[in-house]
């Protein structure tokens, strides 16, 4: 028997049985749709952490107080470690070789109040420096001004956010809020960004460093953010700032140096596992869908008793019938995999619609990987329905009527 | 030439062995008009089925044309099928999805030949058996007369040398029976094998050579050429068709059969 034959006589016998053929189609490309979808939501997912983080820069390093070896769990958060980080260690590192901007920042909590309205909101301790390391955009005036780091003034920069609750339609600039028990002039609002990794900017209030330090009564530094000179002597900035550290806290380890690709890889690495994980629960609906296939086939074979024992009458063999059924549960599962594909293509399609600032694509893996598990289920499992008519006596199947 | 010697065919059902052929031996030339008629059980249809290549006798000699096919791979029976046997059916066995025009053509694509050589043979058998206006027609849309001409064209599209006809007019009224038997005649008259398995006296007297079986044996051939020792009776054989089907072995062969003994003529499968 010719290939197209063979391929032709196949599809008759599936549109020969539209609800069977629907059904098998249905559960098969329901199974497809769910490895596309949820992969899809994985890999996004991955996407959009890694490439925040990437966002912060590839050349920033993150300087915690503590080691995290010692501690544990979470790096510490204020006062746990026996030495802070202080604005004096911020200095020395802007004097290494490979580092080529230092941020050091403090963070607390504070209400921020103007004109009778008070909201109580994160207050980030900073110099001029953040705006470049984090890549901050100013949507009025100016950033804090350049200064050193002990130098306290009484400036602040808003929050989009911040700016909005507060102010509403009025003219922020020039202002004076209340941050605490001290009193700051606007000089700045930063544009709406959005959720950034780490910290919401929207809805906070920069000042510079030393005031934070003065309002809070804090020495110590919350971290600081080092920017390297370029990607290439990320590691060289690293040891640097380990040595000139150590150097200055009487020969003690005791910060933490978190590179920007250890913090992308790890998450990656985590992102990834939960994609395969989900896509791995997905596939597993389409076994369930390849069993369904052998459940029909089996019927139809048994339905088919008569037609099968002709075809033998005729002169097919017991591997002619084989392949024929094997290429009609090959033909379903297929057909099933490719409708799976549309319906993932479109639920992503309708995701993306309702959220469209998160970046939702399929890895080019799930569709080739659905439709090859659709397929080998199918034949897999059409592989004892197969066998079964190609084992029929052909007596026994045309003395049935 | 088809050639059978101490042809035996048992099979067991449940622990019970039954003996559905014993010891037959037959053989049939080319060209010949044979009839095989027998009561429900008598082993006419594992006789038709093992000629056909279908089964495989327990013990005994099967030769065509001289060439011993008792022990060929099941690729090579389906092969020796398609090239020498065709088959009508008292069900017609029609693939119902498939139009006249493609059960027909089932045979041609089994074998492999090239659609553009199909579809002239195709319309050639179907105008052979007087069908032409009909090809496109599916089996539920023939009458039952038009699905066995049908079936006929399709058992001689690849012209075989023999033609196995089982009950061809069981499933039909007398008059397209009688068409039918014509058809088939005429197949004969031009050179075709033909043998017609029946309980039919009227349709299995007008073959030239009539064989009888009961209790799986042949109690009588109408060929004289053939010295059989079983060959004895009456000859004409009229009148004692349906007697056998009182046997007493008749009751223990009938599972094995596909028939009931209880009844006196083949009840519809």
């Amino acid at each position: 028997m010719r290939p197209a034959d063979i391929l032709r006589h196949a599809l008759r016998a599936i549109f020969a049985q539209p609800l069977r053929a629907g059904l098998i189609l249905l559960a098969m490309s329901i199974g497809a749709a769910a490895v596309i979808v949820l992969t899809s939501l994985g890999e996004s997912a991955r996407q959009y952490v890694t490439g925040e983080f990437a966002a912060l820069g590839a050349n920033l390093v993150i300087v915690l107080p503590g080691r995290s070896e010692t501690t544990g769990g979470h790096p510490p958060l204020f006062g746990e470690t026996p030495r802070d980080l202080t604005l004096d260690d911020a200095e020395a590192l802007l004097r290494a070789r490979h580092i080529v901007r230092v941020a050091p920042l403090i963070l607390g909590g504070s209400p921020v109040s103007w004109g009778g309205l008070e909201r109580e909101v994160t207050v980030i301790g900073a110099t001029a420096a953040l705006r470049e390391v984090r890549r901050l955009e100013l949507s009025q005036g100016q950033f804090l001004p350049p200064a050193d780091f002990e130098q306290a003034m009484p400036v602040c920069v808003l929050g989009e956010k911040l700016r909005q609750e507060l102010f509403g339609n009025r003219a922020a600039l020039g202002e004076w809020v209340s941050i605490g028990d001290r009193r700051f002039r606007v000089v700045g609002v930063m544009a709406a960004k959005g959720h950034s990794v780490g910290i919401d900017f929207d809805d906070t209030v920069v000042v510079p460093v030393a005031s934070a330090q003065v309002l809070f009564d804090t020495p110590g530094l919350f971290r600081m953010l080092i920017e390297a000179r370029s990607r290439a002597t990320v590691a060289d900035a690293v040891n640097e700032a380990r040595q000139i550290l150590r150097a200055r806290h009487e020969g003690e380890d005791d910060v933490t140096l978190i590179t920007q690709d250890s913090v992308v890889g790890a998450f990656d690495k985590v992102l990834r596992a939960l994609t395969l994980t989900v896509g791995g629960i997905a596939a597993i609906s389409m076994l369930v869908a390849g069993i369904l296939v052998m459940n029909v086939m089996l019927v139809s074979v048994t339905q088919r008793t008569p037609e099968i024992g002709l075809l033998k009458a005729l002169g097919a063999d017991g591997p002619l019938l084989r392949t024929l059924f094997l290429v009609e549960a090959a033909l379903l599962s297929l057909g099933g995999g490719g409708l799976g594909l549309l319906l993932g293509w479109l639920g992503i399609g309708v995701l993306q619609g309702m959220y469209p600032d998160f970046p939702f694509a399929a890895p080019l893996w799930a569709p080739v990987t659905a439709v090859l598990i659709s397929l080998a289920s199918g034949l897999g499992f059409g592989v004892l329905p197969a066998s079964r008519a190609a084992r029929l006596d052909p007596v026994l199947a045309l003395s049935r009527r | 030439m088809i050639e059978l010697s101490a042809i035996h065919r048992d099979y067991s059902v449940g622990d019970q062995a039954v003996r559905a052929l014993d010891g037959v031996d037959l053989s049939i030339a080319s060209g010949e008009y044979l009839s095989v008629m027998g009561p429900s059980g008598s082993g006419k249809s594992t006789l038709l089925n093992i000629v056909a290549l279908l089964d495989r006798p327990t013990a005994g000699r099967y030769r065509i044309d001289g060439r011993d096919v008792t022990e060929l791979s099941e690729r090579e029976l389906a092969r020796l099928r398609r090239e020498n046997f065709g088959f009508v059916f008292q069900f017609f066995h029609l693939i119902p999805r498939l139009t006249a025009a493609e059960n027909v053509e089932m045979p041609l694509v089994l074998a492999g030949i090239a659609p553009v050589e199909r579809v002239a043979r195709v319309a050639e058998a179907l105008a052979s058996v007087g069908l032409a206006d009909r090809a496109g027609h599916r089996p539920d849309q023939l009458s039952g007369g038009q699905r066995q001409r049908a079936a006929i064209a399709r058992a001689t599209i690849l012209r075989p040398g023999v033609l196995l006809a089982d009950e061809p007019t069981g499933n039909l009224d007398s008059a397209s029976g009688r068409e039918i038997v014509q058809l088939l005649e005429s197949l004969n008259a031009g050179g075709t094998t033909l043998i017609v398995i029946t309980h039919d006296a009227a349709l299995g007297e007008r073959a030239r050579r009539q064989i009888r079986l009961a209790d799986g044996m042949i109690v009588s051939d109408s060929d004289d050429r053939l010295p059989l020792l079983e060959k004895g009776g009456t000859g004409s054989g009229s009148g004692e068709t349906f007697g056998a089907d009182n046997a007493p072995g008749c009751l223990l062969r009938g599972e094995g059969e596909q028939g009931s003994c209880g009844t006196p003529v083949d009840a519809p499968r």
